[in-house]
């Protein structure tokens, strides 16, 4: 078996096992906030027998191992369980399944996470290399500051800031990101433009500053020297010697920025509105439907995991020494 | 005095239809207005006549993911408001405060146990059924059944018996006699749907409204388009409504000010100041019956105690907390859950001030000593933790040692309210004193919060709560609920330092009448009563 396949295989196992002691630590945390979903549902006006009612109907009368087998037996065979919420009070159940009620949300998610690493990836390389090949000039240290001014600030500022120049004072984008599953695709853009814009500024600098360090470790380097010796251009020496060697990092950064634009942009989302999947577990949280909660702090692990082995094997394969190992 | 009645009458007769704008404005000069003041008059009432059509966009600060469509789960505005447009209720609350019939023509009762309400004829569901009285009944046992969780199960408990009398005439048997039963029906719960086989399909979202619904993503949007065989003449003016849920403070007056949306509810009252500059916008705000209380129990010491209550009651400055904590947008509490607003407001009863020598008096002669906690989180209000440490300050005045306890806002109201010795708490108010009284006050209830109980004053309130509920004639209502609030006023163990306005902003591309204070967005039945101006 090729190197590679093994060593994807390897580390998809131990993901596999991550996940698993990860559910364990999700469903702990849940068991520990106060409260359950009848109280939460009924607020003021929970009494005991309706509490007990909606306990006993939701089986959290059970005690938590059983229960912890039951929903852990459920995602193995790729059920996430049923919400807690859009029970009718006279017999119709029309409790809609986790996945239904996550599936759009996590859509949208996905899609302005896309749209901003679109732009905010190909940028922050551009940045990060030009600013190692023109290190320590007026053009490196204006795009630090410029970067780092904006990673500075917390993201609902970049927001409001955006929204004060971009929508209130000239308006060019509508400050409501209000996207649904029907909306044409250039529309959705459109709309999404003042979210994505504002991920990208706080996300820039990290990748951007990632790169050009990376770059400019590799330039101290023997082999650069040689390469220098050789008469190659700096371009060139960046460009065909340095970089190479410098993408496990890089991707390593990319990677954890692309999982924070999946599972950590509440914030932005609260600001503009955007039907995203962090809004959807905010609200699960406060409403304790466990089974929603469960279902996006899994999902959210597993993009976390899938990533960093995206970003592992990436590393391996540009890298002969590890792609080869003694 | 003459001219202004005739151009009153004019302008009725404008607004109807009657005469046309040259007639007005002939008849307003004749009057003796100069021309500009006639033109401007009869443009005024052109606004105010409502036009049809346009496209109503409204920005809640409610709305969740976790929302049902099943009448029997609504907890926030963003539900009661979609209830309001897309079925009705037996009876309405209307723009002036008094109940009027909606689906029920009329409705009348001999003794106050026995209600009989006759339905409109002709009445259309959106999915094409007449309205009858299966479909009441129907709707009615929803609520009741046995395993039912709904909100409005408890108003419904003494409903013994609904019989169809023909197939326009209901009849409600209560176990006791409830002279407030019509205003119960109005519980925005208690939406008429279509019943098939004895049975309504709750979460279908059909009704009889002037909407219908045609898309709704529970927390995030709901568009409803305009029903073309809508029963009620004045009303549904817009041709089609969007709703959104925007939960966060700052995009939702953002919206507004960008005009994408033209009405929102909960602006913040600290930025109400500048949100009023924006040329586009109209600030609104009712005088409602949500107040904010802090109730004492009396099951816990040393609240058994009434001279401590009444040396708390003393010790807080209530114009202090109106101004600082609603920033002068609400109406002083008096130790009472009746507001202005209700019908049987008790005018004649003193407003309560702080006073550091009463409180003092009383303090000693109920021989406590140490701190006194009281429990806050912002759970309760906005503001209650701020409020709570100016109560602290107001009775270190008159010598009393308050402590406040800082609680987490997640899981209050099951850990703290109605456990604690003394909380903050908040009441969205009810829009009778029956109903506020058998909520928060009587000794059946679980959430009377004072556990005011066994006391003289408290007893001989229950007796005259029960009374008032059988007694059909308002003169004699009127002063036994005037009784009671006095009773609770003095012996009661709530504070009750003030009630919040409802704060609204509404582009002026849109245009109302007299607003509601019921609920925020005029009654929350803005989509239905408003029009594009």
């Amino acid at each position: 078996m090729h190197p590679i396949v093994k060593t994807v295989f390897q580390r998809l196992g131990l993901g596999v096992v991550t996940l698993f002691i990860v559910s364990l630590i999700i469903f702990a945390a849940i068991e520990l906030l106060p409260g359950d979903f009848g109280q939460a549902v009924l607020g003021q006006a929970a009494t005991e027998e309706t509490v007990a009612a909606f306990r006993r109907e939701l089986g959290l009368d059970q005690p938590a191992v059983w229960r912890y087998v039951d929903w852990i037996a459920g995602v193995a065979q790729g059920d996430l369980g049923t919400s807690f919420s859009g029970r009718a009070s006279s017999g119709v159940d029309r409790s809609r399944p986790v996945i239904d009620l996550i599936a759009p949300r996590l859509e949208n998610t996905l899609f302005l996470a896309g749209l901003t690493a679109v732009v905010a990836v190909p940028l922050a390389l551009f940045l990060g290399i030009s600013a190692a090949l023109y290190r320590n000039s007026i053009y490196d240290r204006t795009v630090n500051a410029l970067t780092l001014t904006t990673i500075s600030f917390p993201e609902f500022f970049v927001a409001y800031v955006l929204i004060l120049c971009l929508t209130s004072l000239w308006p060019i984008f509508p400050s409501l990101s209000n996207i649904s599953a029907d909306t044409e695709f250039a529309e959705r853009v459109y709309r999404s433009a003042m979210p994505a814009l504002t991920l990208t500024l706080v996300i820039v600098a990290h990748m951007m500053r990632m790169t050009r360090a990376a770059i400019i470790n590799l330039l101290a380097s023997p082999y650069i020297q040689m390469a220098r010796l050789t008469g190659a251009s700096q371009r060139e020496v960046i460009l065909k010697h340095a970089l190479p060697n410098a993408w496990a990092p890089i991707a390593t950064v990319i990677a954890f920025n692309l999982a924070y634009l999946v599972v950590g942009v509440v914030v932005v989302e609260v600001v503009f509105v955007y039907p995203g999947v962090g809004q959807l577990m905010v609200d699960a949280v406060s409403s304790r439907d466990i089974p929603v909660v469960q279902g996006c702090a899994l999902i959210f692990a597993a993009t976390y995991i899938v990533l960093n082995l995206v970003a592992d094997i990436v590393g391996i394969v540009t890298n002969p020494k590890l792609l080869h190992p003694k | 005095m003459k001219k202004e009645q005739y151009l009153l009458g004019q302008q009725a007769k404008y607004r109807r239809g009657q005469i046309d704008r040259r007639q007005f404005i002939t008849s307003a000069i004749a009057a003796g207005l100069a021309v500009p003041a006639a033109l401007g008059l009869a443009s005024s009432v052109e606004a105010a006549t409502p036009t049809r059509g346009g496209l109503f966009k409204i920005g809640r600060r409610h709305g969740s993911t976790t929302d049902s469509l099943d009448p029997a789960t609504y907890e926030n505005g963003y539900m009661q408001n979609l209830a309001y447009s897309y079925g009705n209720h037996l009876t309405e609350v209307g723009a002036d405060g008094k109940l009027r019939g909606e689906l029920a023509e009329s409705y009348e009762s001999s003794d106050a146990q026995t209600w009989v309400f006759n339905l409109r004829k002709g009445v259309e569901f959106h999915n094409g059924k007449t309205l009858d009285a299966d479909d009441v009944i129907a709707t009615f046992n929803h609520h009741m059944g046995e395993d039912s969780k709904s909100a409005a199960k408890g108003l419904l408990s003494a409903v013994t018996s609904i019989k169809a009398d023909g197939p326009n005439r209901v009849v409600f048997e209560l176990s006791a006699p409830n002279a407030d039963f019509p205003f119960i029906v109005s519980d925005y719960h208690i939406v008429i749907l279509p019943a098939s086989g004895g049975q309504i399909d709750p979460t279908a979202g059909i009704g009889t409204g002037g909407y219908i619904i045609e898309n709704h993503e529970p927390g995030v949007r709901t568009l409803m388009k305009r029903n073309p065989n809508y029963w009620k003449e004045n009303a549904a003016y817009f041709d089609e409504i969007e709703k959104l849920a925007l939960l966060d403070v700052t995009a939702r007056q953002n919206a507004i000010m960008n005009g994408d949306v033209h009405a929102i509810d909960g602006v913040d009252p600290k930025t109400v100041a500048l949100m009023g500059r924006v040329p586009t916008l109209d600030i609104l705000e009712a005088a409602g019956t949500l107040h904010y209380t802090f109730p004492m129990r009396l099951d816990v010491a040393p609240f058994d105690n009434y001279d401590l209550r009444m040396a708390l009651k003393y010790s807080i400055k209530r114009q202090e907390l109106v101004d600082k904590i609603l920033l002068g947008h609400g109406a002083l509490g008096n130790d009472h859950p009746i507001s202005t607003s209700n019908q049987f407001h008790a005018g004649g009863l003193a407003q309560r001030e702080f006073d550091a020598e009463k409180a003092a008096y009383h303090y000693k002669k109920s021989g406590h000593s140490g701190a006194i906690q009281l429990s806050a989180s912002d759970a309760a209000f906005s503001g209650a933790v701020d409020a709570a440490q100016l109560i602290a300050a107001s009775a270190a005045e008159a010598g009393i040692q308050i402590e406040v306890v800082r609680e987490p806002s997640d899981g209050y109201w099951s850990n703290v309210w109605n456990k604690k010795g003394w909380c903050a708490c908040y009441w969205g108010g009810r829009p009778t004193e029956d109903w506020m009284f058998s909520s928060a006050y009587t000794d059946d209830t679980e959430w009377n919060d004072t556990a005011w109980k066994g006391t003289d004053a408290a007893n001989k309130f229950n007796g005259l709560v029960k009374a008032a509920r059988a007694e059909l004639d308002n003169d004699k209502r009127a002063t036994m609920y005037a009784e009671c609030q006095q009773l609770i006023h003095d012996d009661g163990g709530t504070i009750c330092p003030m009630f919040a306005n409802h704060i609204m902003a509404v582009s002026k591309n849109v245009a109302h009448g007299e607003i509601a204070g019921n609920w925020e967005l005029d009654g929350n039945k803005c989509n239905e009563r408003w029009w594009m101006a």
